[in-house]
């Protein structure tokens, strides 16, 4: 055999071994070994407002959802007009940790898609992504009045999220 | 009964296809006439009966049948007699068997149109074909059975996801199968040519008005798919590198390569390992597509509801497939002559730098799509890669291409002189140069990328020009001036011209406003005034909807009333219907945000879109141009002849 002909076989061998190691780690369905563990803290710039900044630490007292998303994330714009409702509603109380964004490119599309956020932290480098586990925009955390997530969910939130699964964990409360 | 009656006429279908797979394959080699005359009628048989367990199951859907699980998980009572007809494909069961129905009709228009070709080849052809269904089957059997009962049957159904209510997503997923599963009849031919072990310039003539016809679907599907994005999604993008759509992206890259890595093997006699290659490459990246689509693997805006399962049954699949291709290939190659050398400049040359550059530019979207599934196996955390990597990436390995496109079909095959080629060309490319600096002044936009881009767009556009000239100015007596072949190629060149100019001046000048209107008040964006009239409440057959009156004034004159809604449909999702007025030179797109606040006040986004037709009816160019080359009859005139031959041949 020449190897030189073989080499096409052997990169989709190697593609193959890749494409099976994902199959075993659906992106969804992995549970966050943090589920259950209070939630990483941190004091980050605000995303509003340069000068201030959101504190986790003050967050706590109520029960509320941490959305990570970013401008760059498209998944994002599918989720954003039903966290929009929910948290419009009063249903839910929702913090977005702005991901590895531009704050120009963030502020613009806040404005363009609506800010239902209670504040937003502005997470330039991932940081604080990397604390939470994070490993692509969107993600949403719940996280109780204690500070203890309960949930993590990855990708869009859908209606069914919402009512399913994310509202029963809030309406459990403080528990 | 009726969906039992679906699912017999899919066992029947794979009993005949698993034949098809073997029984040609063995009589080739026996030299059996009678196993190998068998391909055909099995092929056609095969059709039959998966085209009745389509109709079948669209009759479900017509009717109602909610004791149809995935009748009932894809559609409603309420829901339009069209979108049920749709929704049959419109989840992942119904959308496998719509894609092994069109697998079976192009198996059917291989074994129908292909009577020249030798019989031994021929049912080769036909039985890799019959293997690949088999596979399909299989799966839409086992694991993906779209006529499983749900019962005691339900009184409604759920509802088809409203993303897909939509006349562009009717004709866009079967155009994009009708595209992937087209490479599988280039894929078999490779497939058969290196089982026959004399592989000869023969199969590629064969095999290139396939081709040819398979890469305009998945153009046309491509372009369906992003013009339903645009209007439907309401941001007002074409394009989002999303994974599914570099899924279908990755093999129209090589496709497009393919095209004319056959021209130059068909015409010279070059390149014939790196042809059979990129056949196999372009119908393998189809069905990884489908893996990545299905699977779950990777997350996006439009994944089917993904299962591991069906996931691994799919890489298998693809393992064997794909696998098997490259085990021939690397044992058969070796014995295909090289064919004669390639001068430096020369079209093959120049063809062959135009093929690295796209399967460059393919191996990028796919490292890009798979990088954050890379990152994760080597334990190193998770992430995700955004549009600016694609986006520079692909502009920066484009641009050389688009330098080239003008002298390939300037440059002879064998051997030229670059100051021969180039001669004619000086004049254009500054022409070409002025007129795109002042293009690029005169609109506004004086960012590199895109001056250079609308640069390039018009160096393809006159070089395409200066080829026809020179065509003219040599004709011959008597015969024709533009070859099918020609004008195709001219076509598609000046498709991509007018698709650069499109994307360029789009990204470059689109205004995009977010504003917040009460009834009466105005905006004006450039030249039009938008004016917020009123809003309305309306019931649509399933879901409800606000719809707000624009009028849209230039000078005070009226020049269009735009009427954008917002929807709830019964599952609870919301969409945004833009209101699009579209025109040659500039859309206006409205898309509405929320209300906010009294008085009726919504936000809204208003967009100035220039030249965003463009980047479609650049495709749609190149649709034509790639069918009107499959109609190039000295394909099919030698077929005949070397049929004739190759018979004459046999008997000796």
């Amino acid at each position: 055999m020449n190897w030189r002909l073989a080499l096409p076989l052997l990169l989709f061998v190697a593609l193959g071994v890749l494409l099976f190691s994902g199959l075993g780690k659906d992106p969804k369905l992995i549970p966050s070994p943090l589920v259950g563990k209070p939630a990483p803290a941190f004091a980050i710039e605000n995303l509003r407002d340069p000068d201030a900044r959101v504190d986790s630490a003050q967050l706590r007292g109520q029960p509320y959802l941490l959305n990570v998303f970013a401008s760059w994330c498209a998944a994002c714009r599918i989720e954003h007009p039903v966290l929009e409702a929910y948290a419009r509603q009063g249903k839910v109380r929702l913090i977005g940790l702005n991901y590895k964004d531009r704050r120009e490119d963030a502020i613009a599309w806040l404005q363009r898609f609506g800010d239902p956020y209670e504040a937003v932290a502005w997470d330039i480098d991932g940081r604080v992504g990397l604390d939470y586990g994070v490993y692509g925009a969107p993600e949403t955390f719940v996280v109780d009045a204690q500070g203890i997530i309960r949930y993590k969910h990855v990708g869009p939130v859908s209606p069914d999220v919402m009512e399913q699964t994310i509202l029963p964990l809030l309406a459990g409360g403080g528990s | 009964m009726i969906p039992e009656l679906g699912q017999w006429c899919m066992v029947l279908a794979l009993l005949l296809a698993g034949i098809q797979a073997i029984v040609p394959m063995a009589g080739s080699y026996l030299g059996d006439e009678a196993l190998m005359r068998s391909a055909r009628p099995l092929a056609y048989g095969q059709c039959l009966f998966l085209l009745l367990a389509f109709l079948l199951l669209a009759q479900s859907f017509v009717a109602q049948d909610f004791s149809v699980a995935y009748v009932a998980q894809n559609s409603n009572l309420d829901l339009p007699v069209a979108y049920r007809i749709s929704a049959v494909w419109g989840a992942h069961e119904g959308s496998l068997l719509l894609w092994t129905l069109i697998l079976s009709l192009w198996t059917v228009a291989v074994a129908v149109f292909s009577r020249g070709l030798p019989l031994s080849f021929i049912s080769r052809v036909l039985a890799v074909l019959g293997l690949v269904s088999v596979g399909f089957l299989i799966l839409t059997i086992f694991a993906s059975n779209p006529f499983l009962r749900h019962l005691p049957p339900l009184a409604d159904g759920n509802d088809l996801n409203p993303l897909l209510q939509d006349p562009g997503l009717i004709i866009h997923p079967p155009m994009l199968y009708v595209g992937y599963v087209g490479f599988s009849v280039a894929f078999a031919f490779a497939v058969a040519a290196l089982l026959d072990g004399r592989v000869d310039q023969q199969w590629v003539r064969w095999s290139r008005p396939w081709t040819n016809v398979a890469w305009s679907f998945l153009t046309l599907g491509i372009g369906l798919g992003s013009w339903w994005a645009y209007y439907e999604l309401g941001w007002g993008g074409w394009w989002f590198w999303d994974p599914v759509e570099n899924a279908s992206f990755m093999p129209w890259l090589i496709g497009a390569a393919l095209i004319h890595s056959q021209a130059v093997t068909e015409k010279r006699g070059t390149l014939r390992t790196w042809t059979l290659l990129l056949s196999i490459a372009a119908f393998s990246l189809s069905l990884m597509g489908a893996f990545l689509v299905r699977s779950g693997v990777l997350t996006s805006v439009h994944a089917f509801a993904s299962d591991p399962t069906r996931g691994l049954y799919i890489l298998i699949f693809l393992g064997v497939v794909t696998g098997g291709a490259l085990l021939i290939y690397a044992l058969r190659a070796p014995r295909i002559a090289g064919g004669p050398p390639l001068g430096w400049c020369s079209r093959e040359a120049l063809l062959l730098l135009n093929n690295l550059l796209l399967a460059t530019a393919c191996a990028m979207v796919l490292l890009g799509t798979l990088y954050p599934l890379l990152v994760d196996a080597l334990g190193m955390g998770k992430i995700s890669v955004g549009p600016p990597y694609f986006g520079n990436l692909f502009y920066w390995l484009m641009a050389p291409l688009v330098l080239l496109i003008p002298l390939g079909p300037l440059t002879r095959w064998q051997g030229d002189r670059w100051a021969d080629v180039l001669q004619p060309l000086r004049l254009f490319a500054v022409i070409a140069a002025v007129a795109g600096l002042l293009l690029a002044w005169l609109s506004g936009d004086s960012s590199v990328k895109s001056v250079l881009g609308l640069i390039g767009a018009l160096w393809v556009a006159l070089g395409t020009l200066v080829f026809l000239l020179r065509r003219v100015a040599r004709r011959q007596p008597g015969r024709p001036l533009l070859s099918a072949e020609m004008l195709g190629m001219s076509l598609g060149h000046v498709g991509v011209a007018i698709f650069i100019i499109g994307v360029m001046l789009t990204e470059a000048l689109s205004i995009e406003r977010d504003v917040r209107l009460e009834p009466g008040q105005t905006e004006t964006i450039g030249a039009y005034q938008f004016r917020y009239v009123s809003m309305r409440h309306l019931d649509g057959p399933n879901y409800r909807a606000d719809e707000a009156l624009i009028q849209v004034l230039v000078d005070d004159e009226l020049v269009a009333e735009m009427r954008p809604q917002k929807r709830g449909y019964r599952g609870g999702q919301v969409m945004t219907e833009a209101a699009i007025n579209p025109g040659l030179f500039r859309d206006l797109y409205v898309a509405l945000g929320e209300p906010v606040g009294a008085n009726e006040a919504w936000a809204m986004r208003l967009y100035h879109k220039p030249m965003i037709r463009w980047i479609w009816l650049g495709a749609i160019f190149m649709m034509l141009g790639g069918l009107i080359s499959a109609a190039e009859s000295r394909l099919y005139r030698r077929v005949r002849q070397s049929a004739a031959e190759g018979a004459a041949g046999a008997h000796a």
